[in-house]
């Protein structure tokens, strides 16, 4: 079993009208099975309203099934005695920078999570200070957090995850609201744990650049899983992303379309360079 | 305009009041907030005088910054003077129609002046040298013999931090919202009190749900990172008393001893 | 009828060490219907610009005419002004405030003192034009998607019958396809009714795709001011200033230096690809 399994996951939530009559069910996750293996760097992609943060949510124990069952390395989320070990194994970072910051500086903000596990005051302090290197923060660290950019507050918010040395991390479109810059920045670290601490990494997010790295990627749509594979297999079904209201990144529509007007080109081309590569071959050709 | 108030707000720098205990600072405050009703002369005033401006130098505040901060705080300031001015019967000095300044009035109204003004630069020098977080931790610690009454003392502490961090951002997402609907064509200006009153829906639904969605997010966040309350936690600043803590504790208490001298025997 | 910026200079913070320069010597001119793109990085000082067209902001320095008029002038009306140059904020669906839709986007008329009869017209009008089906009218605007509580905030302003409108990053948070739909309904809008543009984005892509003219803004200053094909063709110097050109330019420079004669000034996907395959002879 991977650190992530979910088992016929569904959930559904009940909606009211004013006077808080059922209007009816809605169901936001349908039927997920999902299997992360440790250390991989998985990718959940859907429109908003596909229900990927829903899902999000379960791995870290803030909602549970409704059916089915979500395991975090072997726990089961609705085992009320392993709640706080969940939760620091499966560490999230949110959408908005600045409603996850609870700290007034940002040293005490990445203490924060350290001190509601218990962790002795000296240790706290050699946590705080690792987790700002790793995300390349520690000068920042005597900073206000309302005096950093949008791309430093979630690296500070990731720092305050990593404090919590968690085996894997889930973050539910921690660059939706970040500028291109602050969208590499933190993609950046992001991918920098992963390939060198080895923490498991789930992406969410529903910009198609950042999941070109990803060891797999999931796309949601509807509570269900619609696509699963590898950034490459995904990246060569244009139409059927569009039709899930999601797009690719430029190099590979324009792969696509070249591809349409009789180029021979390869499906699913991820980055610059192989498409260069490619027409270049396919001109010296004739 | 919203951003002018500086009040509350931690300010960044090095000095000997930064490093003090929060616990310290909070009862200096209160010792110098209760000194300012024990005495009654103006040689009392002069010693509260000095020793604020020598905190506020030893702070390392810019004494500009705090005057910016006490901004809001003039309005009030102005009616406890005028209501003292025209409201304290004695002798008459000057007299407008029905109103009469008199000689206590004025002696009243400049000493509340003074001893508001002392009061809310006396607090801000704690605010602007001390971070919210050790405040509530110093509070916390305080107030931790209420623990018997069944006071939740953490989480008081916690809610009044949180408060803290989150005013800035609420001020400036005020403005935001009021710049957005005086594009479309809202008037927060002009009117009686009622139409202002009324004017003002626009501004405030957007921002009672603003709040409680970060309320909401926050409080999530707070869950995934384990909080649960005040068990089991430990601290990543422990507050402990160093000598410069001790040498404070004295030099208050000399402080406030000058003060019931003063007020006994001049 | 046009927006004249003439030698704007604009610094907050007063006279304390921590004024900053927000804007330095603007100096624009924006005729009648054009779709302008403003583009630079965070801290630019676009936010503040846009806030300048329509009088929220005041310049310390210099002067802004719409139409002829200073609009810091002691009589000039700026309540007009605001129903003539509308500005929809970043996220606008956070100022959504009435318990239905159709009177929120009411707002807005009813402030420029219109009878009920035309306020209501013009409501309608704008919530067509970002294309939400009367279904929606008396739902809560809370209730509504993402989306469409974007295109409801949006129509807010538009209900104003503006002959300006500057979107601050309209798409922020939204996903592609959400996204697509809002630009090619702002694009519709433009060649419908001819109002003048601007978009303040993020996205070169987008930019590129959309506006006839950009304007690049670094550390308070105009840096750029031209078709998109001039300004992606410095993309070297884009990059110093914290930008980039779209993906495509690079892909061009790329083919180039690998011996493809293609020119290299494509900013937008259908560009390359006919570009691409003139050069491979297949068209």
């Amino acid at each position: 079993m991977g650190i992530i399994k979910t088992d016929k996951l569904v959930f559904e939530y009940i909606r009211r009208d004013e006077e808080g009559n059922v209007e009816g069910i809605t169901r936001a996750v349908d039927e997920v099975d999902l299997d992360i293996a440790q250390g991989d760097f998985v990718a959940i992609l859907g429109h908003n309203g596909s229900g990927k943060s829903t899902l999000a949510k379960h791995i870290n124990a803030i909602l549970y099934p409704t059916e089915g069952t979500v395991w975090v390395d072997g726990m089961d989320t609705q085992d009320e005695k392993q709640l706080w070990d969940i939760r620091q194994e499966a560490g999230m970072v949110f959408q908005n920078p600045d409603n996850q910051i609870i700290g007034q500086v940002v040293e005490e903000d990445v203490g924060f999570g350290p001190e509601n596990m218990g962790v002795p005051t000296e240790e706290i302090w050699q946590r705080v200070e690792e987790s700002l290197k790793a995300v390349g923060m520690y000068e920042f660290r005597k900073y206000s957090p309302n005096k950093l950019s949008g791309g430093q507050k979630q690296r500070v918010s990731i720092a305050g995850v990593i404090a919590m040395h968690p085996k894997c991390i889930i973050l539910d479109e921690p660059t939706a609201m970040l500028d291109p810059n602050g969208r590499r920045e933190v993609i950046r670290a992001v991918r920098a744990l992963n390939d060198v601490e080895g923490i498991t990494i789930v992406l969410i997010t529903h910009y198609m650049e950042e999941i070109i790295h990803a060891d797999k990627v999931f796309v949601m749509d509807q509570g269900r899983i619609a696509m699963q594979g590898t950034p490459r297999e995904i990246f060569s079904q244009v139409e059927k992303l569009k039709g899930l209201r999601l797009d690719v990144p430029q190099v590979t529509l324009l792969a696509y379309e070249l591809q349409k007007s009789g180029v021979a080109l390869p499906d699913g081309i991820l980055t610059v360079e192989e498409l260069v590569k490619e027409l270049s071959a396919v001109y010296h050709r004739g | 305009m919203l951003r002018d108030i500086t009040l509350g707000q931690y300010y960044q720098t090095e000095s000997v009041i930064h490093k003090l205990d929060p616990r310290v600072k909070l009862v200096a405050t209160i010792c110098f907030i209760i000194s300012l009703f024990v005495v009654k002369s103006w040689v009392g005033y002069a010693v509260a005088a000095v020793f604020l401006a020598v905190m506020i130098k030893l702070s390392n505040v810019p004494f500009k910054y705090m005057v910016k901060g006490m901004r809001a705080i003039v309005f009030i300031l102005l009616i406890t003077v005028v209501f003292n001015l025209f409201l304290t019967p004695g002798e008459t000095v000057f007299s407008v129609w029905k109103l009469k300044i008199t000689r206590e009035g004025v002696q009243l109204a400049v000493m509340m002046a003074v001893r508001l003004s002392f009061l809310i630069v006396g607090s801000s020098v704690m605010t602007l040298t001390t971070t919210p977080n050790s405040l509530t931790d110093g509070m916390e610690k305080l107030m931790r013999p209420l623990k018997i009454f069944k006071v939740p003392v953490h989480e008081v502490a916690m809610m009044m931090s949180i408060a803290l961090r989150f005013i800035p951002i609420l001020l400036e997402e005020t403005d935001k919202i009021m710049k957005a609907q005086i594009a479309r064509g809202a008037d927060f200006e002009s009117g009686n009190l009622v139409k202002k009153a009324k004017a003002l829906v626009p501004l405030l639904v957007p921002l009672f749900i603003s709040a409680f969605r970060r309320a909401n997010d926050l409080a999530m966040a707070m869950e995934a990172r384990c909080y649960r309350g005040g068990e089991h936690r430990t601290k990543m600043k422990p507050l402990k008393y160093a000598a410069r803590d001790r040498i404070a504790y004295g030099v208050l208490a000399a402080y406030f001893a000058l003060c019931i001298v003063v007020r006994i025997y001049l | 009828m046009s927006i004249i910026l003439d030698h704007v200079d604009y610094v907050y913070g007063g006279d304390t060490a921590l004024a900053v320069h927000a804007l330095r010597d603007v100096n624009l001119v924006i005729p009648d219907g054009q779709f302008i793109g403003l583009i630079g990085h965070t801290g630019s000082g676009k936010s503040t610009l846009v806030q300048h067209l329509n009088g929220l902001l005041k310049p310390t320095g210099g002067n802004i005419y719409f139409n002829g008029e200073d609009i810091h002038a002691q009589d000039y009306d700026k309540k007009k002004l605001r129903s003539k140059v509308g500005l929809v904020f970043q996220y606008p669906e956070h100022q959504l405030f009435e318990t239905d839709v159709f009177s929120d986007v009411c707002f807005g008329p009813k402030n420029l003192g219109l009878s009920r009869q035309e306020v209501e017209l013009c409501a309608y009008a704008a919530l067509k034009q970002v294309g939400i089906e009367d279904e929606y009218f008396y739902q809560s605007p809370f209730d509504l998607s993402g989306g469409q509580k974007r295109r409801v905030a949006i129509a807010g302003v538009l209900a104003m019958k503006p002959d300006v409108l500057i979107l601050d990053e309209p798409t922020a948070g939204l996903d592609p396809r959400g996204r697509d739909e809002i630009l090619d309904q702002i694009a519709r809008l433009k060649e419908e009714t001819g109002i003048t543009v601007i978009l303040v984005s993020h996205s070169m892509e987008d930019v590129a795709k959309y506006v006839e003219r950009i304007i690049v803004m670094n550390r308070g200053s105009v840096l750029y001011d031209d078709t998109p094909v001039e300004v992606f063709k410095h993309y070297k110097k884009l990059e110093e200033v914290g930008l980039a050109a779209p993906q495509v330019t690079y892909i061009m420079q790329a083919l180039y230096r690998n011996g493809m004669p293609v020119r290299t000034d494509a900013t937008t996907i259908e560009e390359a690809r006919r570009e691409i395959l003139r050069v491979l002879g297949r068209q």
